[in-house]
């Protein structure tokens, strides 16, 4: 079976243009969202609060919920609906006395709807300093994975080969954060993950095509690099759809039947694959030959 | 690399059966028994969000530490001083240092030779003379004090260690992280408010000397005289059950502290059917206690919790068999753990919990339910597409599939590695990887048919050239998957974990273990087209 005919010759270069100012049009907008929103709407993990899973035997209404927790000091508490039977019950503020929290939730619910009709099946606490500690953690482990992949890129490549990956990852990253943005989804420590997951998958795809870019150069030295580039993709456009479609396929079963904690996680990757695989054929390799272009006309220049 | 096949095919069953070896302790629950001894008894680890309990993170207030080891201290100085017959003045405790007046010339002196002879952890800071009068401050030495903190850490290690122990809590892991950080997790864990009494308790017990010379009312009123404090204790109703909160009147001074403590059972009183806590000191202590309860006779002796007055008997006769009960009204369950903190003795400095993550048994089963779903389905899709889209070539990489997943659950039972939630997810991400690696292979080795080249040239090219880009590719991701390793923390250094294996045992599976079994139809059975 194929999908891509081996004679498929699609001229993505002479569509650069185009693609960069969708990117960047994508970009600002996930840049604006973010601002607009003052920020990203940042999960307990990084700004400290609690987190409370409850399931109940029946469905029950968000109203009277939120009654049983304002009857508790919990007024300020997003209550939001997972499943049929289970609620998600953020705060932001911690509780002062961490000690008890849980029991007097438990406490409020028995009397609410009866001792056994409900169930605390998670509890998070998470203290302001250890947010702080997780927050300076996730940035450092994206930051630091961009060195790690720029020097081996680098060394094993170029270095406009190593920068034109990054930039591509850079452009994954924010699109995926810009989306959670837009969606108002909330960025947690699982989230970072996913995003270093994207990364590791996103620069994947691109060293695949860097590498036939490499093949091909050598073995066409008069070719120039427009047309090796557009070759390149080409032919591994068969293995970029295959993958992409094989993994997005895996990580939408993950989405559907993963469960909560697994659900944002999930959704981060589809976002991820999508602008992974697009940034792929039209954002790393074109930088390669942008970067090539700047250089030439530096050169002209100078005669 | 290796030619011969035999040997290859030996060194792929070598490491596969290893894989199952390690698995089938967690595979199979119940091994008869002559097998039982030949398999590794070690199942695979699961997180605590997929077996439920607790995870906690404790910071010592090693601040508080310092604090107390300079009250004693500043305590200590002030009587050696007295004995030395230096005259100071105003002899207190300010932000961490000694501070103390010297009415004359010849007190710096003495000062200075006591200081030298007797507490070579004190420095002289600064000194200024105010009115005629010599100001002084002292401090713990910067060396020392950072030694007193790293103590501090250890002895709460310890300390929570031998409480969690004797809780009876199978498989607890206490680690230390960082400076002042302590990671408690407890799977399994039902009654996480007792565990978090119990682990976070100072449990420091103090007998101190109730104030019967002043009155409770006056110094109520703000006017506590020196050397005395207030510290609150409770009385509680025997027909209602309540509690009230009760003040008392204390001396400063800590006669003694329940470091002396050889042991702490609880017992039934006879009377009201309550519980008590039944205390032995130690030598030392019982020869202090023997001391302390002859010098103050019908004088009313508090036993201090935590700052907290448990009971304040009178000394009714001088005790010395070294031995005396706490009584304050407690559940049996409240006694038994007081019991157990008394035993472990105290931790050194206060801590707090900065985070809590519990998860409920059920709750982590529906995620091991909802996790294997995701595998298997993910799985499933993945195997008959390639079959759909490759053939018998596709059969293959399956083979190679499944045969990585069973070496990294292997990898993972032999390495005491911990699967969580997210390393389910990254097992998920790596049948998606592992797929790729084939992938790239068969899109080669269809590259190089379609140039016309035979079956046998054409896996040979289509290995070589592919073999770079995977190893490339490869190589880019286990790097991003290691800093998220060093730099992640609980869920997400779980989906590092089984990422970094899946990496590293697809590379083996994809590439080394599907080329045999090309190899042998090229090779051997000199097939004139291949299925791809």
């Amino acid at each position: 079976m194929e999908i891509v005919k081996p004679t498929i010759n699609i001229n993505f270069v002479g569509k650069m243009k185009i693609a960069s100012a969708c990117s960047l049009l994508l970009i600002i907008i996930s840049i604006v969202s973010v601002v607009w929103h003052g920020g990203l709407n940042l999960g307990i993990d990084f700004s400290g609060g609690t987190l409370i899973q409850i399931k109940f035997q029946r469905e029950t209404a968000t109203e009277k919920l939120r009654n049983i927790f304002r009857s508790i000091g919990l007024e300020n508490s997003i209550i939001q609906q997972s499943g049929t039977d289970e609620i998600i019950v953020r705060t932001a503020s911690l509780s002062s006395d961490l000690k008890d929290f849980s029991r007097r939730i438990e406490d409020a619910l028995g009397t609410a709807y009866g001792k056994g009709a409900s169930e605390i099946r998670r509890v998070e606490v998470v203290g302001p300093k250890v947010g702080r500690d997780l927050r300076n953690k996730a940035i450092m482990a994206l930051v630091f994975s961009w060195i790690g992949m720029l020097i081996y890129i680098s060394w094993r490549f170029e270095f406009r080969y190593a920068v034109g990956g990054i930039l591509a990852l850079i452009h994954d990253v924010t699109i995926t954060v810009g989306v959670f943005s837009l969606l108002n989804k909330e960025f947690t420590l699982v989230i970072v993950a996913a995003l270093l997951t994207i990364i590791g998958y996103s620069i994947n795809d691109t060293i695949v095509i860097f590498d036939r870019i490499r093949e091909n150069a050598r073995k066409n030295v008069k070719q120039n690099l427009k047309d090796t580039i557009n070759t390149s993709i080409n032919q591994t456009l068969s293995r970029t759809i295959l993958t992409s479609f094989t993994v997005f396929m895996v990580v939408a079963i993950l989405f559907i039947f993963g469960g909560a904690v697994i659900h944002d996680f999930a959704f981060a990757l589809l976002v991820g694959l999508v602008t992974g695989t697009y940034s792929t054929v039209f954002i790393a390799s074109p930088f390669v030959l942008a970067w090539e272009n700047i250089k030439l006309s530096k050169i002209k220049r100078k005669k | 690399m290796f030619k011969s096949i035999r040997i290859r095919t030996a060194i792929a069953i070598i490491v596969f059966l290893a894989g199952l070896f390690y698995l089938t302790p967690s595979l199979i629950s119940d091994l008869p028994s002559p097998w039982k001894n030949y398999f590794p008894r070690d199942k695979i680890h699961l997180g605590l969000d997929l077996q439920g309990g607790m995870h906690l993170a404790l910071e010592v207030d090693t601040q508080k530490a310092v604090e107390t080891t300079l009250e004693r201290i500043s305590n200590d100085l002030k009587e050696t001083l007295m004995d030395n017959k230096v005259r100071f003045r105003q002899l207190e405790q300010r932000k961490g240092n000694i501070i103390l007046e010297l009415p004359e010339a010849a007190s710096r002196g003495g000062l200075e030779k006591i200081l030298k002879d007797n507490y070579p952890d004190l420095e002289l800071t600064s000194s200024e003379i105010i009115e005629g009068r010599e100001r002084v401050s002292l401090k713990i030495r910067g060396k020392r004090a950072s030694e007193i903190e790293k103590l501090a850490v250890e002895q709460s290690l310890e300390t929570i260690r031998n409480r969690v122990d004797q809780f009876g809590i199978s498989e607890p892991e206490i680690i230390p992280e960082g400076d002042n950080r302590i990671i408690v997790q407890l799977p399994g864990i039902t009654d996480t408010t007792r565990a978090k009494n119990l682990i976070g308790k100072t449990a420091l017990l103090e007998f101190k000397l109730l104030d019967e010379e002043h009155s409770l009312d006056e110094a109520l009123r703000g006017n506590i005289p020196e050397g005395s404090i207030i510290a609150e204790g409770y009385h509680m109703d025997r027909e209602t059950g309540r509690r009230t909160a009760v003040p008392y009147l204390l001396k400063n001074k800590t006669l003694m502290t329940g470091s002396s403590l050889e042991s702490a059972q609880v017992k039934i009183s006879d009377r009201f059917g309550e519980p008590y806590i039944a205390i032995k000191f130690n030598t030392q202590g019982a020869k202090d206690f023997d001391r302390i309860t002859a010098e103050n006779v019908k004088r009313r002796l508090a036993i201090v919790l935590d700052g907290m007055v448990h009971s304040a008997p009178v000394v009714q006769e001088r005790i010395s068999g070294g031995q005396a009960q706490i009584t304050g009204s407690f559940t049996m369950e409240e006694a038994r753990d007081l019991a157990i903190v008394l035993r472990a003795g105290a931790l050194p400095a206060p801590v707090n919990i900065l985070e809590e993550r519990t998860v409920g048994p059920s709750l982590g089963q529906d995620s091991i339910d909802k996790g294997i779903t995701s595998v298997i389905i993910g799985g499933m899709l993945v195997v008959l597409f390639m079959i759909v889209y490759y053939r018998l070539s596709g059969l293959v990489a399956n083979m190679a599939l499944i045969m990585n997943i069973i070496i990294i659950l292997g990898v993972l039972v032999a390495f005491k590695a911990t699967l969580t939630l997210p390393g389910i997810a990254g097992i998920v991400l790596t049948i998606g990887m592992a797929v790729d690696a084939n992938v790239l292979i068969f899109e080669r080795i269809r590259e190089e048919l379609r140039t016309g080249k035979t079956p046998r040239a054409a896996v040979e090219a289509g290995y070589a050239k592919a073999f770079l880009t995977i190893l490339d590719t490869n190589v880019t991701t286990l790097i991003a998957a290691l800093f998220l390793f060093q730099f992640g923390t609980g869920p997400v250094k779980g989906f590092a974990v089984t990422l970094s294996i899946g990496i590293v045992t697809s590379m083996f599976t994809a590439i080394f273990v599907t080329r045999i079994i090309f190899d042998y139809f090229v090779w051997n059975r000199r097939i004139k087209t291949i299925s791809i």
